[in-house]
């Protein structure tokens, strides 16, 4: 059935209405949203020519985005001045003729007057939003040859409505992928400077005592290593290494002398020292780390998976797998540096105290990530020999060494360590 | 969806200074500059007449009604002569009332298009255009 042309021209327009409400709300890239707007626009009343500028409220130019029929060559940006932008903004979102008296639209006109000559402009549409401009549509004749009817005007001030209002969303999409952009690099040098700050922290720790210079440094280095070969997230590399810098600042509480005596200390002396993992907890705890069990680590750096260890005798899972990291990597400091009652072991013989305290001081699934990530760098398996690098490249002698690390990681594998640490 | 059932029913055939582009079954924003991109590469390969069937075209939508206006210009600027067949009655109301029929021609159906073409290549050779 033959429908009224009225009828029909209202189906049309509300078609494109709906068609227009839908590709605002569309998350495709911004150009291609308003190429699509302004189709709609001109194909809702059929406008020959049109173009949909965007307001850059930084450098108050208008710059084009969609310019119709396909092939017109993209106008350059429209620097408004002060007043051109107060008059826009005045006129609110509406159609005028560009022979219309309103000195805002004469202001416009005459100053743009060969941009609306080679675009052929009829009407020009400001998009204003919140009493902000946020752009510009200019359209052509009609297809017609009848000049805009105020029904038109309004239907065009309908779309405009929600063109503006997608400007607009883009514009605050941008403010806030801009500002986020800035918050993460801000973010990014606060943990640069947070990391520094406790690397120079670690430094004055082990300032305290003058045989294990370093030793905190070496400690979130091998905690690092261990956790990334247990395919930790880099946030969590980062929270191990901190918390291995930090493992010994209890020590700040505990005398000189003790630290530093040149034998071995008598019990009460070794009860003294002994006070730093709980020290170091109650010096945490009341910072807001970035990262989890930090004070944690401090606290239980010390226990054994038998029960043997300090302050509290905890077993197995009861010890923070980040405490378990931190021991097995101060052990393994220890042992391979030089004490001043004894200088530093063999690899072979560290290895071996490896085998032999495995599912009694340490845990089997930490062991056998630090002997993996060891034996990668000792066969040249990786170029980053972070280790060897620490140890000093002549410590290690690989034929030795290498068939050792092997035969350790695949009894670990094996899981017959696991069981004894099931066990204690 | 309708997509790729659009693109896959564009199609074009060309003969000489003629070209004959066959829209799909609906005419929006994909189909219609698949359209759009046709008679751009017909005109630009030489093309002086260009016929769009719509024998397939049951709707047209706003987009659609936009990306026609555009070919229409530039076959005004190419000075290529420009008719839309097969157009159905919905569609031509659509047309009038938009002014497209203004600007191009309408035909029953290609056959008659090709012999409007065909008299207005007579008149303009025994014209010297």
């Amino acid at each position: 059935m033959e429908k009224e042309a009225p009828f029909q021209k209202l189906l049309h327009t509300f078609a494109a209405l709906a068609d227009l409400g839908q590709e605002i709300a569309d998350t495709t890239d911004f150009q291609e949203r308003m190429r699509s707007a302004l189709h709609l626009v001109q194909g809702s009343l059929g406008i020959m020519h049109a173009a949909l500028a965007e307001f850059d409220p930084e450098d108050e130019f208008l710059r084009f985005v969609a310019v119709h029929p396909a092939g017109t060559d993209t106008p350059a940006d429209i620097a408004l001045k002060l007043q051109e932008l107060s008059g826009l903004v005045s006129l609110g979102i509406c159609a005028l003729t560009r022979d219309d008296e309103t000195p805002a639209v004469r202001q416009f006109v005459a100053a743009h007057r060969n941009l609306l000559d080679t675009l052929s402009v009829d009407l020009i549409v400001p998009l204003v939003v919140r009493e902000n401009l946020v752009g510009l549509i200019l359209l052509g004749r009609k297809a017609t040859g009848e000049s805009f009817s105020a029904e038109d005007r309004e239907i065009i001030c309908a779309m405009a409505r929600h063109i503006g209002v997608g400007v607009q969303e883009h514009r605050l999409f941008v403010e806030l992928s801009r500002r986020a952009e800035e918050n993460r690099q801000l973010y990014d040098e606060m943990r640069i400077i947070y990391r520094d700050t406790v690397r120079a922290f670690a430094a004055a720790i082990d300032c305290k005592d003058k045989y294990t210079q370093g030793h905190s440094e070496r400690v979130g280095k091998y905690s690092e290593i261990i956790a990334r070969e247990m395919g930790w997230s880099d946030d969590e590399v980062e929270g191990i290494a901190v918390a291995g810098y930090l493992h010994d600042i209890g020590k700040l509480v505990v005398e000189r002398d003790i630290i530093n005596a040149p034998y071995r200390i008598d019990a009460k002396q070794s009860s003294e020292l002994n006070r730093h993992p709980a020290a170091g907890y109650e010096i945490l705890s009341p910072i807001n780390h970035p990262y989890a069990d930090i004070p944690l680590t401090a606290r239980y750096h010390h226990e054994r998976i038998d029960g043997r260890g300090y302050p509290e005798g905890l077993t197995g899972d009861q010890i923070p797998l980040v405490a378990k990291i931190v021991s097995l990597a101060d052990s393994f400091d220890a042992m391979t540096t030089d004490r001043p009652y004894k200088k530093r072991r063999a690899m072979e013989e560290v290895v071996e105290d490896f085998r032999r305290n495995t599912g009694k001081q340490f845990a089997p699934e930490v062991v056998a990530s630090f002997c993996r990530a060891l034996l990668k760098e000792v066969n040249g398996e990786t170029t980053n020999r972070r280790i060897i690098r620490l140890l000093g490249k002549d410590y290690i002698e690989r034929e030795r060494v290498a068939p050792l690390l092997q035969a350790l990681i695949e009894d670990l594998e094996s899981g017959a360590y696991s069981a004894a640490a099931g066990n204690a | 969806m309708a997509d790729s059932s659009t693109l896959s029913a564009v199609r074009s055939r060309s003969d000489g200074e003629l070209a004959v582009i066959y829209a799909g079954d609906y005419l929006n924003k994909l189909s219609g500059e698949r359209i759009e991109r046709e008679c751009r590469r017909q005109l630009e390969a030489g093309c002086r007449a260009l016929i769009i069937n719509f024998r397939e075209t049951e709707l047209v939508n706003s987009i659609g009604v936009s990306i026609l206006l555009g070919v229409i210009s530039v076959a005004e600027k190419t000075g290529a002569r420009l008719i839309f067949s097969d157009v159905n009655r919905q569609t031509v109301q659509l047309f009038e009332m938009l002014g497209l029929t203004r600007h191009v021609a309408l035909a029953k159906d290609e056959a008659e298009a090709l012999s409007t073409l065909t008299q207005f290549a007579s008149a303009s050779r025994a014209t010297g255009h």
